[in-house]
């Protein structure tokens, strides 16, 4: 036991996990979950808490929440996508003529303005002066049922990108474990950590809000001139960019709290190579916060302008230039790309060592690797627009965005290199962070032909794109968000889940993940575009596979959060340190107390010293180190 | 409220006597006085950071536009009074000296001229607007010369006009609503300084605040040759 904590034995200290109201003797306060007053003062406690721990319980839950929304509704683009939209006439007996759409799930049709007609004579109504009454229908045909899946469409990018996939493992796993793992009492501003929690919570309001009034259908990435023409006059688009707007405030807040955390209120003895890499990790994807979000501010703003006073700076007909607003655009959204990836590959990191149990093969390549992917992610944004811009500027953008493979590898070489020859334990968040390394290697590989000017000229804005970042952005994010979710659930809610149904669900996330998104390559390099609601008979087969996949996949989530929502009503109570971790989290209660440390922590060991040191609050029997090499030199 | 939330609440200060700031205590989680000083500091440089960056969209679209169009803003800049945007650049930098000033005003306990300081560097952020507005915006507005769609000015040389104003009311227009803020901040310091809370020992409230208007006074000496004085 390393972490000095002059009070007492360890075990009295262990034994608080087993303790039934989860306190012990001689430190009187409970654990942060503790309820203090009736219900409605600990809801209201809740709201207004400025403790890091339950902020990032809060977005924990409001990330989940919008994970199921956007979750459906992919399920419905999915579902959509079961067979090619067609209008088919027939002539019927009567000699008219009959069209009905088929393949069309959903339609919600388009306010129109007919003529209004009875429905008994079916013959049209007239007033006093002898006019048709027009009145307002919703009118169904093949093109309204597209911009309905539009809207669906957008409806989940939008959800997954900005509300689901950015703050997930940054605003509720950062939030919850910077500090402690830090050994901090909390972050350096946590009253400004309270703010950007309600202005997220403020920004989804907008952004849901736009989409219950009828949709919005530009995409996510609002490109002009059709995110300044469609919907014109209604305010849709405006709530769903401001919305947009003020999550990236929330964003910048977070991203600052926590690089100040991590430069001020290291514990005594933790120098920056002695922090674990999940801190490294998200103090990079901070700084890209920081330094990206503003520009996708002001980005949105002036796009708002634009709708609001067509000040024209992005419109060709004023003179603007709309391939401008691609540039500002993923000037921010391709670093954000890494603000998405970065914090998975922290938790893949801290998954990797604790349950190999063993010391991380490179600690100091991937710190710096983190540091690198931040770096280069400023200088690469161009490969978006290869069709967009000049040749040498697509040229040029490919070469620098070939570099990104090489922090990247360095990565994946040394997670590999940890596992060779360990010791691993083959449970849930091990079976994560394993499919993480599949599908992360899937999603990164693939992004090199998407570089290579030649072949993207075929690939671009097809499936094979769509295929390539969902295997980056969920299947390699969300699949490390939920292993660092089953990693640090006993350490949040102080319950043991089962383990053997978190297997399940994480194999049949994996079976369904591939299903639905490897099929989709075939597609891409078949020709099939993105975002289109129907397609070509041809690609039936790979389409239906694909939605299959959907349905494997969904069960797989479900299953994943009825075994979870169960270990909080039913589970067994969590020991301080279940999978035998060495950073400071495990050396504190399950769940933490309210200051998280009853003393300041005194850090004198790396966070991954397997070889060194027996873990928290485990004996040497459990944990045994490796033997000392005898007559060394000969290592 | 539970233990941490009283704690994690803004410095307070504690029983005893003497004047307000030598009582104000740190947050919880700070080790000590200078920590906290030193992290609100770090915190507002980064925010700089941001500001600034907010910024260089603006001065990108000035730089892409102008190239495109050199006409339509060398015509902008002629429609422009120097000498307006000038005294608005004594103003800002007199209330940026007056700003600086409180902050050694507040280290050396002269609490008669932080106060002085700060409402008079507030009162030079409202002469700034006054100017702008009724000076500037106003005349021009009701001549045609608005962005955009909304360009009705008869007398125009060059058709891309419309997109010089463009960038001229959104740069100036978020630039001014910067001065709002910080003139919001600044009177929130002059409230508390009334009560004695700043001092030698306590004043982190006015050094960060101050940092904030000093990049409030910047982004107006980059804006003001850029719209005004280039031909």
């Amino acid at each position: 036991m390393s972490t000095i904590d002059t009070h007492g034995p360890h075990d009295s200290h262990a034994a608080h996990g087993h303790d039934d109201h989860g306190h012990g003797g001689h430190h009187h306060e409970g654990s942060y979950l503790t309820p203090r007053g009736g219900l409605f003062s600990t809801i209201w406690s809740w709201m207004t808490t400025v403790d890091h721990k339950k902020l990032g319980v809060m977005y924990l839950t409001a990330v989940l929440t919008l994970f199921f929304v956007g979750g459906v509704a992919a399920l419905a683009v999915r579902a959509e996508l079961w067979a090619p939209n067609r209008a088919v006439s027939e002539t019927q007996p009567d000699g008219t003529v009959k069209t009905t759409i088929k393949g069309q799930l959903f339609n919600i049709g388009v306010p129109t303005e007919v003529t209004k007609v009875d429905p008994a004579t079916g013959k049209p109504v007239l007033d006093a002066q002898g006019n048709e009454v027009k009145e307002w229908k919703r009118v169904e045909s093949l093109n309204s049922g597209n911009q309905t899946y539009n809207r669906i469409m957008t409806l989940h990018g939008a959800i997954m990108v900005f509300m689901v996939i950015i703050p997930s493992i940054p605003a509720a796993l950062g939030n919850f474990f910077l500090p402690i793992m830090l050994g901090a009492k909390d972050v350096a501003f946590p009253r400004l950590n309270l703010l950007s929690w309600w202005v997220y919570v403020f920004g989804s309001v907008f952004a849901v809000a736009s989409v219950i009034v009828g949709g919005v259908d530009t995409g996510w990435t609002f490109y002009t001139p059709y995110s300044t023409m469609t919907d014109a006059g209604h305010w849709r688009v405006v709530a769903m960019v401001a919305g947009a707007f003020i999550l990236g405030f929330s964003s910048i807040l977070t991203g600052l709290n926590f690089i100040v955390t991590v430069h001020k209120l290291r514990a005594p003895g933790m120098g920056w190579f002695d922090m674990p890499l999940f801190v490294w990790a998200i103090y990079a994807t901070a700084i890209i916060q920081v330094l990206a979000t503003p520009v996708i501010g002001i980005t949105l703003l002036m796009l708002i302008f634009e709708r609001l006073f067509h000040v024209g700076i992005f419109d060709p007909r004023m003179g603007g230039d709309p391939v401008l607003f691609q540039h500002f655009f993923w000037f921010y959204s391709h670093p954000v790309v890494y603000v998405m990836i970065l914090p998975g590959m922290g938790v893949a990191s801290e998954l990797i060592a604790v349950h190999a149990h063993k010391r991380l093969f490179g600690y100091r390549a991937i710190a710096f690797a983190s540091l690198g992917i931040a770096g280069v992610s400023f200088i690469v944004w161009g490969h978006h627009m290869f069709t967009a811009e000049g040749e040498l500027a697509a040229a040029v953008f490919s070469a620098l965005t070939f570099l990104v493979a090489i922090p990247t590898a360095v990565k994946v070489f040394n997670w590999l290199g940890t596992l060779y020859k360990a010791h691993i334990s083959i449970n849930t968040p091990m079976c994560y962070a394993l499919s993480f390394l599949f599908l992360f290697s899937i999603g990164g590989l693939t992004g090199l032909p998407l570089a290579t000017l030649s072949t993207d000229m075929h690939l671009h804005d097809s499936y094979f794109v769509v295929a390539h970042f969902h295997y980056v952005m969920m299947g390699s994010t969300l699949i490390a968000f939920v292993g660092g979710i089953h990693h640090w659930w006993p350490k949040m809610f102080g319950r043991m889940y089962n383990d053997t149904w978190g297997i399940i669900g994480c194999v049949l996330v994996f079976i369904g993940f591939n299903v639905t998104f490897f099929t989709q390559f075939f597609l891409g390099t078949r020709g099939m575009p993105r975002r289109y609601a129907s397609y070509v008979d041809e690609f039936t087969i790979f389409h239906q596979i694909s939605t299959v996949g959907s349905w494997i996949l969904a069960l797989g989530f479900l299953i994943t959060l009825f075994n979870l929502l169960h270990s909080l009503v039913a589970g067994k109570k969590a020991p301080p340190n279940p999978w035998g971790g060495l950073t400071l989290e495990w050396s504190v209660e399950s769940p933490p107390s309210e200051h998280n440390f009853h003393h300041e922590p005194l850090v004198t060991h790396g966070p991954y010293a397997f070889d060194e040191v027996v873990p928290f609050h485990r004996t040497p029997e459990e944990f045994p180190l490796p033997p000392k090499p005898v007559g060394g030199g000969h290592h | 409220m539970s233990a941490i939330d009283s704690h994690g609440s803004p410095p307070t200060a504690a029983g005893g006597k003497g004047p307000l700031w030598s009582r104000m205590k740190h947050a919880h989680h700070f080790r000590n006085h200078d920590e906290e000083f030193d992290a609100c500091k770090l915190g507002m440089w980064l925010f700089l950071t941001t500001e600034v960056l907010l910024f260089s969209g603006l001065f990108v679209a000035y730089a892409i536009m102008r190239m495109k169009y050199p006409q339509a803003f060398t015509n902008g800049s002629h429609y422009l009074d120097w000498r307006w945007g000038g005294l608005n650049t004594i103003v800002l930098l007199l209330s940026s000296f007056t700003m600086a000033y409180s902050i050694r005003n507040a280290q050396m306990n002269k609490q008669g001229w932080l106060k002085f300081n700060l409402a008079f560097t507030v009162l030079c952020g409202a002469l700034f607007l006054v100017i702008k507005f009724t000076l500037e915006y106003a005349p021009k507005w009701a001549q045609g010369k608005r962005p955009g769609f909304l360009f009705s000015y008869p007398n125009a040389q060059d058709p891309y006009e419309p997109i010089w104003w463009s960038i001229y009311y959104s740069a100036t227009g978020i630039h001014a609503t910067h001065v709002l803020i910080g003139m919001g901040l600044i009177t929130y310091l002059f409230l508390r300084s009334l009560k004695g809370t700043y001092g030698p020992k306590h004043y982190t409230g006015v050094e960060v605040v101050g940092l904030y208007w000093h990049l409030v006074d910047l982004i107006w000496i980059f804006l003001f040759p850029l719209l005004y004085l280039i031909h």
